[in-house]
């Protein structure tokens, strides 16, 4: 049963995000990108982590794909400007950054098994989450929100030109 | 089987609960308003008008299907179908009532809710995030100014207010300690020196501004007066959903006042004690209907105060919907969090 579903759910996930990069049309583009992260969440359910999972459809299907809509419909770019360049000028860029995330899938499976679950997992509350957050991993989550508030303040820079 | 079979009778009787809300809701609105405004509203079909929103969904579903031209097809037809989707989502994690086995029918007692998950609460946040995808692809794809117009506040709305929404919630965990609504409703039960119950709108003084924060930022996350900007009339024509015809038009009205019936509901599960009120529960075998019966009470004194809102309040200017929402909305949620930190901490030491 629950292999019937990561298939379903991995196949969905690898096919949306395939179509989203085929795709000229931008809003089809992000809708495959909503339906992409709609199979990772339901694959995080599997893996019982159901916490993330709605977390992943709040924060990127819910919200930044939402943004990502509104600057496209801003934009609402025409059918010519749409048009692939016959050269792609960011193909060694594209190639390096590319290889490099295929190096470190590929170092991935090396250590994991393809299919199957991983061992003695239990559905993690959000009570755990919480409490591992602010003891183990205090200085990973202290520093990612530094980060965040970095991106605000850069945010509110590039917004307004004069404060 | 029967789990299977209980499962599935519960998830019909939710979703036909809630598409018979609607109709209510229309006439429930229309008689409120028509009332505030020394009118009498829709008096000639049935008693009070009461058959008048049946008539109305006959004669929609009899308009002429209509597609824009310059339309995005696929998209235009997905629109509405997602928009009433996250609509009714709601409703398979709001408990309605205690545990019943409905007069002895069943063996076993079930609860009134379709399912009790342990991040409940999460699944209605992420039902809310979703409902913003039907209005703006509707705007866009329609490939019209208004709707798009409409869609684009739209979008900028719901993305603003959603934020103070799910912060005005986060003093409700906090008291509760649970994600789950079912733990939530159960943690308001009792009363206070056995005449004021424990609903969390009076166990801290926080509560209450939570639920008046939850309660501003939901009407506004339904698109409804003083904050219907995304349809607003004068300036939109009908926003996002201007060239929408007969059923596609209807899912959408559907959908907002399904939508409306969530956040009521929502409202009383976290902050007035859900189903809990006096005579509700127990041992009784009809304990479960005055449970029920408290609970559409509340949601229904809710909807009202939507109406009520709609007949009182002038629309927002645009500027003001922004500022109101991040200046006003989004730091008093936070300070409401605070409070209830400091609260918390003072009853437990």
């Amino acid at each position: 049963m629950t292999t019937v579903f990561f298939l379903i759910f991995a196949l969905t996930a690898i096919g949306a995000a395939v179509a989203m990069i085929f795709q000229r049309n931008p809003v089809y583009s992000c809708l495959c990108l909503v339906l992409a992260f709609f199979a990772l969440a339901g694959l995080y359910v599997l893996l019982g982590a159901p916490f993330i999972a709605a977390i992943q459809i709040i924060v990127y299907a819910g919200a930044i794909m939402v943004l990502f809509l509104f600057v496209i419909m801003l934009l609402n770019l025409s059918a010519e400007e749409r048009e692939r360049p016959k050269r792609p000028r960011f193909l060694p860029f594209a190639v390096a950054v590319g290889g490099l995330l295929l190096l470190e899938l590929a170092l991935v499976f090396r250590r994991a098994p393809l299919l199957g679950m991983p061992a003695g997992q239990s559905e993690t509350s959000v009570e755990e989450i919480g409490l591992k957050l602010f003891t183990d991993y205090i200085y990973p989550f202290e520093l990612s929100s530094v980060l965040i508030l970095a991106a605000i303040i850069g945010a509110v820079m590039l917004a307004k030109r004069k404060i | 089987m029967i789990e299977l079979l209980i499962i599935a009778v519960k998830c019909l009787v939710v979703f036909t609960a809630a598409l018979l809300g609607v109709p209510f809701m229309v006439w429930f609105e229309r008689k409120v308003v028509a009332h505030m405004q020394m009118r009498l509203g829709p008096m000639y079909v049935g008693p009070h008008g009461v058959l008048q929103p049946f008539a109305d969904a006959i004669k929609l579903m009899f308009k002429e299907d209509f597609l824009p031209p310059q339309a995005n097809k696929v998209v235009y037809y997905l629109a509405p179908v997602l928009g009433m989707t996250t609509a009714v989502l709601a409703f398979s994690v709001i408990p309605f009532g205690p545990q019943t086995n409905l007069f002895g029918l069943l063996k076993e007692p079930i609860p009134l809710q379709v399912t009790d998950l342990n991040i409940g609460l999460l699944i209605i946040f992420s039902a809310t995030a979703m409902g913003v995808y039907g209005i703006v692809l509707a705007g866009w794809s329609s490939n019209s100014k208004y709707p798009l117009l409409g869609a684009l506040r739209s979008t900028a709305q719901m993305a603003s207010y959603e934020l103070s929404l799910g912060l005005s919630t986060v003093s409700i965990l906090m008291l509760a300690g649970s994600l789950s609504l079912n733990e939530i409703v159960n943690a308001q039960a009792g009363l206070y020196w056995g005449f004021i119950p424990r609903w969390f709108v009076f166990q801290s003084p926080t509560g209450f501004a939570a639920f008046l924060l939850y309660f501003i930022c939901g009407v506004a996350e339904t698109n409804r007066a003083p904050f219907d900007l995304p349809e607003a009339e004068t300036e939109l024509v009908a926003g996002f959903h201007t060239e929408y015809s007969s059923m596609k038009f209807a899912m959408f009205f559907m959908a907002e006042y399904v939508n409306m019936i969530a956040v009521s509901a929502i409202a009383t599960t976290l902050f007035l004690g859900g189903w809990h009120g006096w005579g509700a529960g127990g041992d009784t075998s009809y304990g479960w209907v005055i449970g029920l019966g408290w609970f559409v009470a509340k949601v229904i004194s809710l909807l009202f105060v939507y109406v009520w809102l709609r007949a009182t309040l002038p629309r927002l200017r645009y500027d003001q919907l922004m500022a109101f929402g991040w200046k006003f909305l989004f730091p008093a949620s936070l300070v409401t969090i605070l409070a209830t930190a400091l609260w918390i901490s003072r009853q437990v030491s």
